[in-house]
């Protein structure tokens, strides 16, 4: 009988060499004579542990890893097909405290399914959300996504219920379901992870989506920078019309749903709403002043749910086990569970979905063990670019929408990025601002040109010119880019610049350095150099 | 990749004109195939969408992926958001650099390689990230690092 040995092909695993090793099974099964199914899974998340190696055994899927190719000749010498214990052996994957110890909801089948096959989709209890959807009258689906507490999970914390019951009374010919997939914030990947590991997830509940607000057509804006994904994502959709489970009459239903994915071209902005649906318009991404609301006026002027890829991809669990279910989870305001994401400088880097509420103390100590290089951690960024930096002491914080809100910070799209003691805040709150100027769409003045002055002011500052008045004349730029800027870009960009200088004032009272991360040369001619040595082709 | 070919350039046009918003999906297709936007496109671009050239500018020019000149055979791609600045990532664009004797930006004068920074490629956990030619490469240690510009910058 076969052996089904799972090999991930989610591009963090490629990336520390899972092509090689599933090549290595193959051929090593092939000249052992031995009848062994590779199945490219995507990744269980756990990433210290790529390539994460498991085969099915009547015990359950057993693990090893992190597995290189020059380890598969000895896993098979010692009898890894029938799930004996070695020196890489995890024991069964489910059992590992790390994946023991989440609530996976959202990513419930990734890592475990055949990201291309629709039967293991279904399988795994895919496609039961949508049935008892289809049943529904559309505002009840409405309701009950709005009795599930889900908010988006983008960033902004929106409830999505209340979104969609917008679009679903807007009067229109034509209604969208965009899917934001523009996951640009460093420190996060759980858009890729299911673009990779359970695309089909994300086609279902955009499907619900669109049957709950009477849409027909659907976009999934992804990156230039995810091409893999791109391609998985791609080749899911031509497997559900093959299927019927997209096109003119989705599963039998007698509704029309139409999907196509597209790409990004390296443009942060686009991850904004307006900016995004400006882009798929194949215009430049520049935001739209609101109102009017995307979901009156979106997507070629017509009414548009614009959520996250995770929001969406939350959707068909609550259809199928009901909104009290998934509104179990959580605390306060933020109910459900929240895919947080561990990054930089940890040792434990991964994929953890938890009930919102955990505390970011036990997400770093409890998950990720601390930092990767063994040093003190000194910092932690949760958020993205946008999020404020937080010193130790604030480490208690509970990972919840509004408890960050109240702390000068913002929770945004999970991930959380570890800086150990050789961390120069200085240099961080600088980088916030030259990469808002690389990025700034253009549109409102506070955030393009103020975006430059801050790069300038903190310079000064690091170079300790006028150090006190500089730093007053920098709180006094950040109130106005967050008073005054139109969108989020350079509204928010102050949280990680003010959060450095109010939690790490030392690293702003230090001898002259040199100042910046990107650009040494700014400091000579005391004025940065953005476009022309960062961007040239600008 | 192939050399500028505007026969070719206008078959891809042709094809993906009729999408709704196909600017983006066209320049995508354009510097896939020629591995950048040549300014002789421009024009194709506008008369087949009935937009003007400045539109069409604007659009290439507003997106970093975008180049308007062409790239070497390989393209490095660097992360330098902060997920992989806590990893030193500034230390390995450093070492790129000298090792390929270009910034980053360039392209090295035999035409092989092409380095550039992206901000975030969402392989945070395995920091630092690059993308050589679209395989993904975590945790890049200074050894790897030389190993992929020596490889990329190989005579042919």
């Amino acid at each position: 009988m076969s052996v089904k040995v799972y090999v991930p092909r989610d591009s963090a695993a490629l990336s520390v060499g899972a092509e090689g090793v599933a090549r290595a099974i193959a051929q090593e099964a092939a000249s052992r004579n031995l009848d062994v199914t590779l199945v490219r899974n995507g990744s269980r998340g756990m990433f210290w542990l790529e390539p994460l190696v498991e085969v099915e055994t009547p015990q359950g899927r057993i693990g090893y890893g992190p597995v290189s190719r020059e380890a598969v000749g000895g896993l098979f010498d010692t009898g890894f097909l029938e799930g004996k214990s070695q020196v890489l052996c995890l024991g069964p994957t489910e059992e590992v405290p790390y994946l023991k110890e989440q609530e996976r909801l959202t990513f419930a089948r990734c890592g475990i399914v055949d990201p291309l096959s629709i039967e293991d989709y279904i399988a795994h209890g895919g496609y039961r959300g949508f049935k008892a959807a289809v049943a529904l009258e559309p505002q009840a689906i409405v309701d009950m996504v709005q009795a599930s507490g889900l908010r988006g999970r983008g960033g902004a914390g929106f409830p999505t219920g209340i979104k969609w019951n917008t679009v679903l009374y807007a009067k229109a010919d034509q209604k969208y379901i965009c899917c934001n997939a523009d996951e640009g914030d460093s420190g996060t990947y759980a858009d890729r992870m299911i673009m990779e590991g359970d695309p089909f997830v994300l086609i279902e509940g955009m499907t619900i989506a669109a049957l709950a607000v009477g849409a027909t057509q659907g976009y999934i804006y992804s990156r230039s920078e995810y091409p893999h994904a791109f391609r998985v994502m791609q080749r899911a959709i031509e497997i559900a019309y093959e299927n019927g489970y997209l096109g003119a009459n989705v599963a039998g239903s007698g509704k029309r749903f139409d999907l196509e994915v597209r790409l990004g071209a390296g443009a942060y902005i686009c991850g904004e709403e307006t900016s995004m649906l400006e882009s798929l318009e194949g215009r430049r991404g520049q935001i739209r002043p609101k109102p009017p609301l995307p979901a009156l006026e979106g997507l070629f002027g017509k009414p548009t749910v614009v959520n996250n890829l995770i929001t969406l991809a939350s959707v068909p669990i609550i259809l199928d086990k009901g909104a009290e279910y998934y509104r179990d989870f959580g605390m306060g305001k933020s109910r459900g569970t929240l895919t947080i994401q561990l990054a930089g400088n940890i040792k434990h880097g991964g994929l953890v979905e938890k009930a919102f509420g955990i505390t970011l103390h036990d997400a770093i100590y409890k998950f990720g063990a601390g930092t990767a290089s063994g040093r003190p951690l000194r910092a932690v960024q949760v958020g993205g670019p946008l999020g404020a930096y937080f010193p130790e002491s604030l480490l208690d914080t509970p990972l919840d929408y509004e408890a960050f809100i109240a702390r000068k910070g913002m929770l945004g799209h999970g991930g959380i990025v570890v800086f150990d003691d050789t961390v120069d805040l200085a240099k961080q709150a600088r980088f916030a601002m030259e990469f808002c100027a690389i990025e700034s769409c253009g549109k409102c003045t506070p955030c393009r040109i103020g975006s430059t002055r801050g790069v300038e002011v903190i310079d000064r500052i690091i170079a300790n010119e006028n150090r006190t008045r500089n730093l007053e004349l920098l709180d006094d730029l950040c109130e106005l880019m967050t008073d005054g800027s139109l969108c989020a870009l350079g509204g928010l960009i102050p949280l990680p610049v003010q959060s450095a200088v109010r939690h790490f004032p030392e690293d702003f009272d230090k001898p002259a350095t040199s100042p910046g991360l990107l650009d040494p040369e700014a400091l000579k001619s005391n004025r940065p150099n953005l476009h022309k040595e960062t961007h040239p082709w600008r | 990749m192939q050399a500028w070919d505007a026969d070719r350039a206008q078959a891809r046009i042709r094809e993906l004109e009729h999408l709704p918003g196909a600017l983006l999906p066209i320049l995508h297709a354009l510097q896939e195939d020629f591995g950048y936007i040549d300014a002789a496109a421009t024009p194709l671009i506008a008369e087949a969408l009935n937009i003007s050239h400045a539109e069409v500018h604007g659009v290439i020019s507003f997106y970093h992926h975008f180049r308007q000149k062409p790239a070497g055979r390989h393209t490095l791609w660097i992360c330098r958001a902060e997920s992989c600045q806590s990893m030193g990532c500034e230390k390995l664009v450093e070492q790129v650099e000298q090792r390929a004797g270009i910034k980053i930006g360039e392209t090295t004068p035999d035409g092989s390689l092409t380095v550039e920074q992206v901000f975030c490629l969402g392989n945070c956990a395995l920091s630092p990230a690059v993308l050589l030619d679209g395989q993904p490469y975590g945790r890049v240690s200074p050894n790897v690092a030389d190993f992929l510009v020596d490889s990329a910058t190989r005579p042919q």
